[in-house]
């Protein structure tokens, strides 16, 4: 059967599976756009590329599978930029499909001429230019495979206008791939497997120290597993909140600059850290060289060149942690069977008096200002943590992060690594079309809000009703935190103002609902309307104290001994928790 | 300074030498040489990279390199157990009274003339790295217009190949990574 490429183009994604794609077409991407039209793939048409970029990460992040954009050459290609290095960094399966000049023109400086591949080199898990229109089918098998592979990632496709209109012989599906220098890690090694069953066994102090590798493997069913017959308690990174039940005895919450006292104490107390999908990240280490000091190391991952990059491991397990902790578990489970349950009862028991004496504190009067962690834990209690949860990047990224009580993996998607502000409205707008049916709210900040808030257009004529609760206060609010512990609180063009624009007013005139809240005691009955509308996007203004900061913190650089809890506690306290008293050592 | 030589089969496609050069930047190792040619594969191409271990981690650098998509095979090689050769052309000035003593530093380091004129002359050296700095050395002193070095190119003595381990095929797939710990 003769095709064109861009008939091809869109045939082979098609056959890939793919059901929905985000994009917004121009000149040297016409081609494709034609064929789009008739096929079966729904496209939603965005109104920035950066948004179909993150739609697609979130889209990926929600259901496990690939998310698709689409845009033309030049300035469509380079908005997908910011997308394409969010995913890289957090490891997000999407295919990005972008048109290019025609191929004579290319290295003419040619309109709209933009060396895409190039400039995504650093950013990609993999790019090509397409230069062969018998290579397109190809070219995008092997583009879904690389991003959905080994550790995921982001793919590039470029393909020149002229190749789209070239004619080409379909052949069958799937196309043979050609991908000779690409392996993805076999199972791992046994006996390192039954090394750190041993390990777990006789470790009187162990961690679980769980990264986004267990949300993007499915593996969570056995992470509990493992942490209930090891008696191991459990931190759950930014990448990974919903890994492991927040409710869970065993849960310790987040660790890291902004995480829960109890989890950083309890890393840098820990004898044994089995490391499962995560990267031993600045952000949860604090000073790399003070961090977890007397603790062994097992560190599992999918990605070689993680294992020993920033933290070298007593135990390197190579592998897919669906199978690792699958197997690790069973080797517990038959370990504890023949030797007995490990002894962490003493540990267990010094978590539980951190968690008591240094919880996550803030204080919000009935009558003084509101508080986002207000609005953040009443979400949370009355969607009972049944809803999936996006957030931009910031203050209110970390106390979403640290309030909302996740019960699920899948529930919790944000920028991690990159930390792109803008990130929230499109990757709701993803999460909502990958979930349909499903609660999706957006916590944003009001500066985060404004980069990307076009998209609102987007989802209001899909009748996408994603919630979208901006938490206001007229800051870029963490920077403006550091600038007060940092800088001498030299307030440096940070403030915003918070009633321009006018949130309520903007949302009405993208025909959504806006609601705004300004009292304690009028977030439940906020909450309840924005959670009744379905048909279109709800956006509420939540003005929110402007000096509430972000506790406990290690400021950046500095060990995690150096952990800050915060104004909400008293200098005795802070002492105590420096001390660190233990039952156990 | 402490370097290490990777040898790395690529496949021979347009853009991989970006790819790998764009790898160090990114990830700011550091480059000492890197020569590419093609190899007895039409398919393949071997590029032959040094890095100073001093400022970058070795074993960092071949696992990235590894997870690159075009790359089929890092092997590192070991100095004691390799053969290293570069090429040099040097440009010396060679006023006559000199000539006679610059041709016996060539002779003594096996170096060809390739070109002269009545103040200069091109002389062309193979040998070891180490052997070359030597030359250079000692040409300091006459006065050293231009030099040009190819980079280091290495292959493992004896009768290993680097293809051992894995199938000639390079398209078979499951190769363990060859440069994990």
């Amino acid at each position: 059967m003769q095709l064109t490429g861009a008939q091809a183009l869109v045939r082979s994604l098609e056959q890939q599976g793919v059901d929905v794609v985000f994009g917004l077409p121009g000149g040297a991407i016409l081609p494709a756009y034609d064929p789009l039209l008739s096929s079966s793939l729904r496209h939603i048409l965005v109104r920035h590329e950066q948004g179909a970029g993150h739609a697609a990460e979130a889209y990926a992040w929600a259901t496990g599978r690939v998310g698709v954009c689409i845009a033309t050459s030049g300035p469509g290609a380079t908005n997908l930029v910011t997308a394409l290095a969010d995913a890289y960094m957090d490891s997000v399966p999407i295919v990005a499909i972008t048109g290019q000049v025609p191929s004579p023109l290319i290295g003419s400086d040619a309109f709209q001429e933009a060396d895409i591949t190039g400039i995504t080199l650093p950013v990609t898990k993999h790019n090509e230019l397409v230069t062969d229109v018998e290579r397109v089918p190809a070219a995008i098998a092997e583009a879904f495979h690389i991003a959905a592979t080994g550790r995921p990632g982001p793919v590039l496709v470029d393909i020149p206008k002229d190749i789209l209109q070239a004619s080409m012989t379909w052949g069958s599906w799937p196309p043979a791939m050609d991908l000779p220098g690409y392996r993805v890690p076999g199972p791992p090694d046994q006996a390192r497997i039954r090394q750190a069953a041993r390990l777990l066994r006789q470790a009187r102090r162990p961690v679980l120290y769980v990264g986004g590798g267990v949300i993007k493997s499915d593996s969570h069913a056995d992470l509990r597993r493992l942490a209930e017959v090891a008696r191991a308690p459990v931190t759950t990174t930014l990448m990974a909140r919903g890994a492991f039940p927040d409710s869970h005895p065993l849960a310790l919450g987040m660790p890291g600059m902004h995480g829960c006292y109890t989890a950083v104490a309890a890393l840098q107390e820990a004898d044994l850290i089995v490391a499962l999908g995560a990267r031993f990240d600045d952000r949860v280490t604090g000073r790399l060289a003070d961090f977890a000091p007397r603790a062994k190391v097992v560190h599992a991952d999918i990605d070689p060149a993680e294992i020993g990059k920033n933290r070298v491991p007593d135990v390197p397990i190579v592998g897919d942690l669906k199978v690792v902790l699958a197997e690790l578990a069973d080797c517990m489970t038959t370990l504890v069977a023949a030797e007995g349950a490990p002894d962490t009862s003493a540990w267990i028991a010094s978590i539980g008096d951190w968690r008591q004496r240094f919880p996550l504190r803030y204080s919000q009067l009935s009558d003084g200002p509101l508080k986002p962690q207000h609005v953040i834990e009443r979400l949370s209690a009355l969607t009972g943590g049944d809803a999936i949860v996006v957030a931009g990047v910031g203050q209110h990224q970390m106390h979403a992060a640290q309030h909302f009580s996740f019960t699920r993996p899948r529930s919790w998607i944000n920028s991690g690594g990159l930390g792109t502000m803008g990130f929230a409205v499109p990757a709701a707008m993803g999460a909502q079309v990958g979930r349909p049916g499903e609660l999706v709210v957006a916590i944003d900040g009001d500066g985060c809000f404004q980069m990307t808030a076009q998209e609102l257009a987007t989802c209001a004529i899909e009748k996408l009703p994603i919630k979208v609760l901006i938490m206001n206060n007229g800051f870029l609010g963490m920077v403006r935190q550091w600038q007060e512990l940092f800088y001498d609180e030299r307030y440096s063009y940070v403030e915003l103002g918070t009633a321009i624009p006018d949130y309520v007013k903007l949302a009405e005139a993208y025909g959504c609902v806006g609601l705004r809240c300004e009292r304690a005691d009028e977030v439940d009955a906020v909450l309840d309307k924005a959670l009744a509308v379905t048909d279109v996007p709800t956006v509420v203004d939540f003005r929110v104290h402007d000096r509430e900061g972000v506790f406990p913190m290690v400021p950046a650089g500095r060990p995690n001994d150096e952990i800050v809890l915060g104004p909400e506690f008293s200098e005795l306290e802070q002492q105590a928790a420096t001390r660190r008293e233990m039952t156990a050592r | 300074m402490s370097t290490h030589t990777l040898s790395v089969l690529v496949e021979n496609k347009p853009g991989v030498l970006a790819h790998v050069a764009g790898l160090f930047s990114r990830r700011a190792f550091n480059i000492s040489s890197l020569a590419v040619g093609p190899t007895e594969d039409e398919r393949v191409s071997r590029m032959t990279i040094v890095v100073d271990g001093a400022s970058t981690p070795v074993e960092q650098v071949a696992k990235q390199l590894d997870k690159l998509v075009r790359v089929l095979k890092v092997v590192e090689l070991d100095e004691d157990s390799a053969v290293e050769r570069e090429l040099a052309l040097i440009k010396v000035r060679a006023d006559p009274a000199l000539r006679g003593q610059l041709l016996e530093v060539a002779t003594v380091f096996r170096a060809n003339v390739v070109d002269m004129s009545p103040t200069t002359l091109v002389l062309e050296a193979v040998s070891s790295p180490a052997k070359l700095d030597s030359l250079l050395a000692m040409l300091e002193g006459y006065g050293t217009c231009e030099l040009v070095r190819t980079g280091r190119i290495a292959l493992a003595r004896g009768s290993a190949v680097i293809t051992d381990d894995a199938a000639v095929e390079p398209g078979a797939a499951g190769i363990a990574a060859a440069s994990a710990a």
